[in-house]
């Protein structure tokens, strides 16, 4: 491990990654990799998490795809130095702001989306001229496996690469020096990065996750928009990767009286695109391990919990299924309401008023994503000012990541 | 040093706990968000300046003995700058900036909101005690945060001037200081915090971050290094040394996280530079500059051990060419240069931070580089030429928070660039817009309607779908067209 990451830091003193054209050729060999090698990819997540291709391409592969052509096309713009006005004082003297790479960066993914979140991070940390470790999550084994494999078949060796390996593994990369860390995953283990980054001083990134909830508004509008926003809630929840992701729904606010309304519109919706029950499940995803499935099967174990499904429940722990499930107001005080769920279990919690759940959210800590259905344009202003989010989206879900300039 | 013994109420982790509720409180009720309030701090703390600034300087005096133009001008008029310009700009900075959409989330409007993190802390050094402790809270009030300075115990006479001024001019409801020493500052730093900006050296930054950690806070980390001079032999020599004087004598006698640290030229230019220095310091200081007004003291006995130390090592105190003299009981140390000094000593691997200025010989300038390369990144890195060559050279090749060439130090003084260091020297930035930055969340915003809800992203999955799918990310017209008619690949 010392002895490639002695090389990646001496690659990136002979300068070579700094040029523009490497940098250039590292990204369109990544795309060669994506474009040839689309079935082997669909088939690792398949294996890992029962991913569709569908659902791998417009989560993965074309998220890829699109990130690195925006990028070939941005590139130049984005090195060139940027001229900052001088004061008069200074007269006659000119100044710039000069972007630099950092030198020896290490990326840790996450497993749900093995491919997204491993390689996205590494066409940043090649477009702005680094050398790269690429440590992906051995939870999701043969999306690992690809990776290691696949990537120095493509890219620079002696400047990208891919370490396969566990917990223990990530916590001996931790004691080495690096010029950045790039991690995604959990808080918990955010912290630890943290602080193992704090002995060397050294700057990260870290993309977690929290409780991102969807604030329902918009049902009684019309029936087809009433519609859209079930297709969407549905969709931003059971569809990406079967709510283990750091942007999926985590739970809906909406006014008690329309409750029973939005859970009809739901049940309807998760029927039609998901099947009628567990048995005749498809087009989801499986949950990654029976660990994780033992998690979120002990978030239905407590008996008021259990008492507020009102759709779903069921579970397959051999083949590590748990079909999409709705709780009504489970007790505000469970583990269900307290931790980020990442699963495909859905509270509902309902308020006297719509207005409510703006101090709901903030009673609680601040979400990656704050969803709101509604065409409110007081209340779109009243959410933006008054809570703290990573991002908000009105009237859909899970899209503004594909938005490369946001 | 006057002397004014106070009861100072002392702050224990449960006090500190309870000023973070009263701050998030205050936070909670929005009253820092409005521009209103924003305005009128900034606008209070220009008042305050403008009425303060005898006493200020004062301070200034008693803890560093700064000559009263370095403070008028590198503290106060520095800090009215900032103010000015914030209160000038705000406006626009709080305004969501337009962000493109595309093929993909058609239709669809986005936009990036500035939005204040919470409540923040700022902990301050000694060098620049007035300074340090004011511009990142302009920042951070500009952003719209609730905020609590720590300056340093270390210039007391200040961090006392600036608990009570504070206290008169800003709104003690959302900007409070806390003083003290290593507890005080341990007992904040075990509160959650929404960010932390610390200036000071490598050592403490690490012990802020691993408190930092456990919280998840976001850091700015500004913290200083080696910052060296390169000399090439083809400059206006007289105004290259003025310079280099000013960025290090003039600038709290070398107490500065961006003075020149030191100088590496060539061999057989080396004799040249320093006939020049001695006749443009003698020309600033006197022949006698321990008696000199213009020139801080060092600010402790700690820091006069600690530069006396690096002075006594066996293979530097021979390579003495200028200055050398002490005055132990006014902490004063000469402007004092050292020529030829082993690459191997103290002198040349700690951050010197006092008026001692080494002079490292290479054969020809383009070495200078490697040995810049060979420390870790500093703050600053200063390049005296006129090769445009060597000058692109030194850009491309020089890692640093901040490179001036032909000049030193000034840049600080430039809103428009960022200032904050790399590696060992810090991270993050501030000054100018990037303070307002530095304090706030870019809050991503995408408006979506219900018209056009693309089916082609719900299941059922079928290839079809797959297949426009493609078409879509590509952006591509036709490919859309060609999927929708069933003639793409799935």
């Amino acid at each position: 491990m010392e002895k490639s990451i002695a090389e990646l830091r001496e690659t990136f003193k002979t300068g070579g990654t700094k040029s523009i054209s490497w940098r250039k050729s590292q990204l369109k060999a990544l795309l060669q990799l994506i474009n040839q090698n689309e079935d082997s990819i669909f088939k690792a997540l398949d294996q890992d998490l029962g991913k569709s291709p569908v659902e791998s391409y417009r989560d993965e592969v074309g998220v890829l795809k699109k990130s690195v052509t925006y990028t070939l096309s941005c590139l130049e713009k984005w090195v060139a130095p940027k001229k900052a006005e001088v004061p008069l004082l200074f007269f006659p003297a000119k100044a710039e702001v000069m972007p630099q790479p950092l030198g020896v960066v290490l990326i840790f993914s996450s497993w749900n989306f093995p491919f997204t979140l491993a390689l996205d991070p590494l066409i940043g940390a090649i477009s702005a001229g680094n050398t790269v470790l690429l440590k992906p999550s051995d939870l999701a084994p043969a999306c690992m496996s690809f990776l290691v494999e696949t990537i120095p078949k493509y890219l620079d060796n002696k400047a990208v690469k891919v370490l396969a390996g566990g917990a223990d593994i990530g916590e001996r990369l931790l004691q080495l020096k690096w010029d950045k860390i790039f991690f995604t995953g959990s808080p918990r283990v955010g912290r630890l990065v943290m602080a193992a980054a704090a002995k060397h001083l050294t700057p990260v990134t870290l993309e977690l996750g929290g409780k991102s909830p969807a604030i329902v508004d918009t049902l009684s509008t019309t029936p087809s928009k009433a519609k859209v926003t079930a297709k969407r809630i549905v969709g931003g929840k059971w569809g990406p990767c079967t709510g283990q992701a750091c942007i999926a729904i985590d739970y809906v606010l909406v006014e008690e009286k329309l409750a029973s309304t939005l859970i009809e519109l739901l049940k309807k919706t998760i029927k039609r695109f998901y099947g009628e029950n567990i048995k005749s499940l498809k087009n989801i995803s499986r949950i990654v391990n029976k660990h994780q499935f033992q998690r979120l099967v002990n978030l239905l174990k407590d008996p008021d919990v259990a008492d507020s499904i009102v759709y779903g429940g069921s579970v397959d722990e051999e083949k590590l299924v748990i079909e999409p499930t709705i709780l009504l107001d489970p007790p505000l005080d469970s583990e269900i309401m307290s931790e980020e769920i990442f699963g495909p279990l859905l509270p509902i919690i309902t308020l006297k008023n719509v207005e409510e759940s703006i101090d709901f959210i903030n009673s609680k800590s601040n979400p990656l994503v704050i969803y709101a259905f509604t065409e409110d344009e007081t209340f779109k202003k009243r959410i933006l000012s008054e809570t703290s989010s990573g991002t908000v989206t009105f009237n859909d879900s899970m899209v503004q990541v594909v938005d490369k300039r946001t | 040093m006057t002397s004014e013994v106070e009861n100072k109420p002392v702050i224990c982790t449960e006090s500190a706990k309870e000023l973070v509720k009263e701050l998030r409180a205050s936070f909670a009720t929005g009253k820092t968000k409005s521009y209103e309030w924003r305005l009128t701090q900034l606008n209070a703390m220009v008042k305050m300046m403008e009425e303060k600034e005898p006493q200020i300087v004062a301070a200034l005096h008693d803890d560093l003995s700064k000559p009263e133009l370095e403070s008028s001008i590198y503290e106060i008029a520095m800090l009215k700058n900032s103010c000015r310009l914030a209160v000038k700009n705000m406006k626009h900075w709080m305004m969501p900036e337009k962000a493109k959409t595309s093929l993909v989330t058609f239709p669809s409007s986005a936009e990036i909101v500035s939005e204040p993190l919470g409540v923040v802390l700022v902990i301050s050094a000694w060098n620049y005690p007035f300074l340090l402790s004011l511009d990142p809270i302009v920042g951070a009030i500009a952003a719209g945060n609730a905020i609590v300075l720590k300056p340093s115990e270390i210039a007391p006479a200040t961090s006392l001037l600036l608990a009570r001024l504070v206290a008169e001019y800003l709104d003690s409801s959302c900007i409070k200081v806390v003083e003290g020493a290593v507890p005080e500052t341990a007992a904040l730093l075990e509160q959650k915090w929404d960010k932390i900006l610390y200036t000071g050296n490598g050592r403490v930054a690490r012990i802020v971050m691993a408190a930092a950690a456990k919280h998840l806070t976001p850091v700015v980390m500004e913290l200083g290094g080696k910052c060296p001079v390169i000399v090439d032999s083809d400059i206006n020599l007289q105004v290259a040394t003025r310079r280099i004087i000013a960025g290090k004598w003039g600038c709290n006698n070398g107490q500065a996280c961006i003075s020149p640290d030191y100088i590496i030229t060539m061999k057989d230019y080396a004799q040249k530079l320093i006939d020049s220095f001695k006749c443009e310091l003698e020309r600033f200081y006197g022949k006698n500059p321990l008696e000199s007004k213009d020139l801080s003291r060092i600010v402790n006995s700690n820091h006069f051990a600690r530069l006396s130390k690096l002075l006594d090592e066996d293979k530097v105190s021979s390579k003495i060419v200028h200055g050398g003299e002490r005055d132990k009981e006014n902490l004063k140390i000469t402007p004092t240069i050292l020529l030829d000094v082993p690459r191997d000593s103290l002198i040349m691997n700690e951050e010197i931070f006092g008026p001692l200025l080494p002079v490292f010989l290479v054969d020809k300038v383009e070495d200078s580089f490697d040995v810049i390369n060979s420390g870790t990144k500093p703050l600053a890195a200063y390049l005296f030429t006129n090769k445009k060559k060597l000058k692109e050279k030194f850009v491309a090749t020089v890692s640093a928070g901040g490179l001036v060439i032909n000049d030193t130090t000034v840049h600080l003084a430039e809103p428009t660039l960022p200032f904050g260091g790399v590696g060992d020297s810090g991270m993050g930035a501030y000054h100018g817009k990037f303070s307002f930055d530095a304090f706030s969340h870019k809050k991503a915003v995408l408006y979506r309607g219900f018209a056009c809800d693309a089916f082609v992203r719900y299941p059922p999955y079928t290839r079809g779908k797959l297949g426009l799918l493609r078409a879509l990310f590509d952006g591509s017209i036709l490919g859309i067209i060609r999927a929708l008619l069933g003639w793409s690949k799935a």
